[in-house]
């Protein structure tokens, strides 16, 4: 009965073939060689991009810092390696587009030395905020991808005095097996990364939700909580997507987040497993976030696997570590199968936000070509926000972004599902992404219109301001010169 | 007593002609339209005469009286044609409008000799520079008027489109659509 009850919690969602047994049983690798050079993005988080604090020709310890966060949502970077600081330039992200963004060039020394680390601390010693400040002073982002800058989640956890902290430990996305492995091997550091985490949100309890596809995850993290009796562990159904944190918290709460609201609005906060061992590293150890478990998968990879991968490695270099077959990879995805994004060129470097490199062959990417929508309304029982994707993608198509908004494109998440079911090959979701971005770009430029206003309105102002100026100048000039003449007239008489 | 008379009637003359132009200024005022302040106060306000129009004004007033498009601003591009669309209450398909290409100045530094021409005309002071200095262009304050073009005299000033960073860089809208593919 119960089981019933927690099945109608589910809304939408899809069953893609999971495609992890090839890596799931395999440890994780960390014999992976240290790379000769490092390409260290400024930004890889969600906020304000990094300000460099090292210059070219410095010398730097593995952890030391490289560039501080600025404002109040960003992050720090730190050094993956101990090695010189050959440049500070612009180089290809890791997106879509391969773009440049700001980047700092590393070449190591193959020492691998760390900085001088303080002495730890006992993490429940220190006050609340002090563990907000030091998770980040290390870097630490949300790690299944968002990279929200966790110290700022912590900060908005305590002030919203929140009763749950939801641990996400789905994993929902086919391919990817990172979150796994790390919890059957490391499940004592992600607990205490949990329990740290109440302790700096002042937060009595934490649900662990892992996907029953994962049995040895599962057991491994339920002995490691055995003693917290605050942490739950709890196995959740194997639905993509399972890790989107609304789904999650409906199932495992029974609470719904409001549309235009957050998840703090119903008490409850999300972090990923993977956070929380950062965390663990951040506190006990002093270890800033440097490196991070990377799924290498796909049909394209001979020797697929899990590997800890230092920040900034370049992903030709992994593929090379897993052979890759290239003339085989028919395309590149950074993140998993559903929602991650196709890179253009290997050359990229990994970021905090990379939990998969997949090498696909084209029977993994082969879809038929797109035809005329039948009306199945596939797409709309698979939406899990609840929304009518075939009626949004038809407004987009006709230029009416603002109907399409009407009726819930913002609540999208872009998860796929919805283009996945599709039995005509209809592009749903790229036809959102496509309208997210337009509509962003209509409010740059509406910003732009009431800048230039602004600034049209201040030169008027100036113009008008320098000829008043003027005229009084002018003015005066003329009564000191009648006064010099009267005063001359004066003398002439005397 | 004569003069007394003579004030007396001169001033309710002067009273009630008074009273008469008061009642006529407030009940028979001649009024601009007002939904040409409103469309001109979505408008950008630079006065660029890009779409054709002496300034903003006359083309928010050509826009009331039909006589333009609501399409017709070339830097508002269509998200400013579906605020037009909103505010007169009129139904638009845009899904064949060609959004405008917008470009912005740049400055060869090859060939500026620090003239100072061009700061001097730009409506918004997206150029910045002095006297014999290489002046630059502020890419997010520039309109696209062209002023500068103009009266700059190497022809240093060229239009260019504007830096595609990870900024603004978008998805495109999807492509292979069969048609009827969606109906």
């Amino acid at each position: 009965m119960i089981s019933l009850m927690q099945s109608f919690r589910i809304r939408g969602g899809v069953h893609p073939d999971p495609k992890k047994t090839a890596t799931t049983d395999l440890s994780i690798a960390s014999d992976f060689p240290l790379p000769k050079k490092l390409y260290i993005p400024l930004q890889q988080h969600v906020g304000k991009p990094a300000e460099p604090v090292v210059r070219v020709g410095d010398y730097v310890y593995k952890g030391q810092l490289l560039a501080h966060s600025q404002g109040m949502i960003s992050a720090p970077v730190h050094a993956p390696s101990s090695g010189v600081v050959t440049d500070i330039a612009d180089y290809p992200a890791p997106h879509p587009s391969a773009l440049p963004i700001r980047t700092v060039f590393m070449e190591t020394d193959g020492k691998d030395a760390w900085q001088l680390l303080q002495t730890p601390t006992d993490p429940f010693a220190l006050s609340a905020e002090e563990i907000s400040l030091r998770v980040g002073a290390a870097g630490v982002v949300g790690m299944g991808g968002a990279t929200f800058p966790a110290a700022v989640k912590l900060n908005l956890g305590r002030k919203n005095k929140i009763s749950t902290l939801l641990i996400n430990g789905g994993e929902c996305e086919p391919y990817l097996t990172c979150d796994d492995r790390l919890m059957q091997e490391s499940a004592d550091g992600i607990i205490d990364g949990i329990r740290i985490m109440l302790h700096g949100m002042e937060t009595p309890q934490a649900i662990v939700g892992i996907e029953d596809n994962k049995p040895a995850a599962f057991r491994a993290m339920k002995k490691a909580a055995a003693d917290y009796r605050q942490i739950e562990v709890r196995q959740v159904p194997t639905h993509y997507p399972m890790g989107w944190d609304r789904q999650l918290i409906r199932y495992l709460t029974g609470k719904e987040v409001p549309a235009d609201g957050r998840a703090t609005d119903v008490g409850v906060l999300m972090h990923n497993v993977a956070t929380a061992y950062a965390i663990h590293h951040a506190i006990r150890h002093n270890r800033p976030l440097v490196d991070r478990v990377v799924t290498i998968a796909g049909g394209a990879a001979v020797s697929p696997g899990n590997v800890w991968v230092p920040i900034g490695t370049l992903i030709s270099e992994l593929l090379d570590y897993c052979r890759v077959d290239r003339a085989r990879m028919a395309r590149l995805v950074m993140g998993g199968p559903m929602m991650g994004d196709a890179l253009p060129i290997a050359e990229l470097p990994v970021v905090k936000a990379t939990s998969g490199i997949l090498a696909l062959t084209q029977d993994e990417i082969t879809r038929g070509s797109e035809q005329a929508c039948i009306r199945c309304a596939r797409c709309i029982s698979a939406c899990p926000a609840g929304l009518l994707p075939v009626d949004m993608a038809n407004r987009i198509r006709s230029n009416q972004l603002e109907a399409a908004v009407d009726i819930g494109l913002k609540d999208c998440i872009s998860c796929g599902s919805c283009s996945y079911v599709c039995p005509s090959n209809i592009p749903l979701v790229h036809y959102f992404k496509y309208a997210a971005g337009e509509l962003a770009a209509r409010q740059q430029a509406q910003h732009k219109t009431e800048q230039t206003k602004k600034l049209i309105d201040e030169r008027n102002k100036r113009i008008e301001r320098i000829e008043k100026q003027k005229a009084e100048e002018a003015a005066r000039e003329l009564a000191a010169k009648v006064a010099k003449y009267t005063a001359d007239q004066a003398e002439q008489v005397i | 007593m004569y003069v007394l008379s003579a004030i007396a009637s001169l001033a309710t003359l002067g009273l009630v002609l008074g009273w008469l132009l008061a009642i006529a200024a407030k009940y028979l005022k001649v009024e601009s339209n007002p939904i040409v302040e409103e469309l001109e106060a979505l408008m950008p306000g630079s006065q660029c005469g890009q779409c054709g129009f002496p300034g903003c004004r006359p083309a928010a007033e050509a826009i009331a009286n039909g006589e333009a498009p609501i399409t017709v601003c070339p830097p508002g591009g269509s998200a400013l044609a579906e605020q037009f669309a909103a505010l007169l209450g009129v139904s638009i398909d845009l899904s064949n409008f060609e959004e405008p290409e917008f470009l912005i100045a740049k400055v060869s530094e090859d060939t500026c000799t620090g003239c100072t021409r061009c700061f001097k005309v730009c409506p918004t002071d997206a150029i910045v520079g002095a006297a014999k200095q290489i002046h630059a262009v502020v890419a997010d304050a520039c309109t696209g008027c062209q002023k500068c073009i103009d009266v700059c005299p190497t022809e240093c000033l060229q239009m260019h489109k504007p830096e595609v960073t990870l900024r603004n860089w978008r998805w495109q809208k999807p492509l292979s659509e069969p048609a009827g593919a969606l109906a």
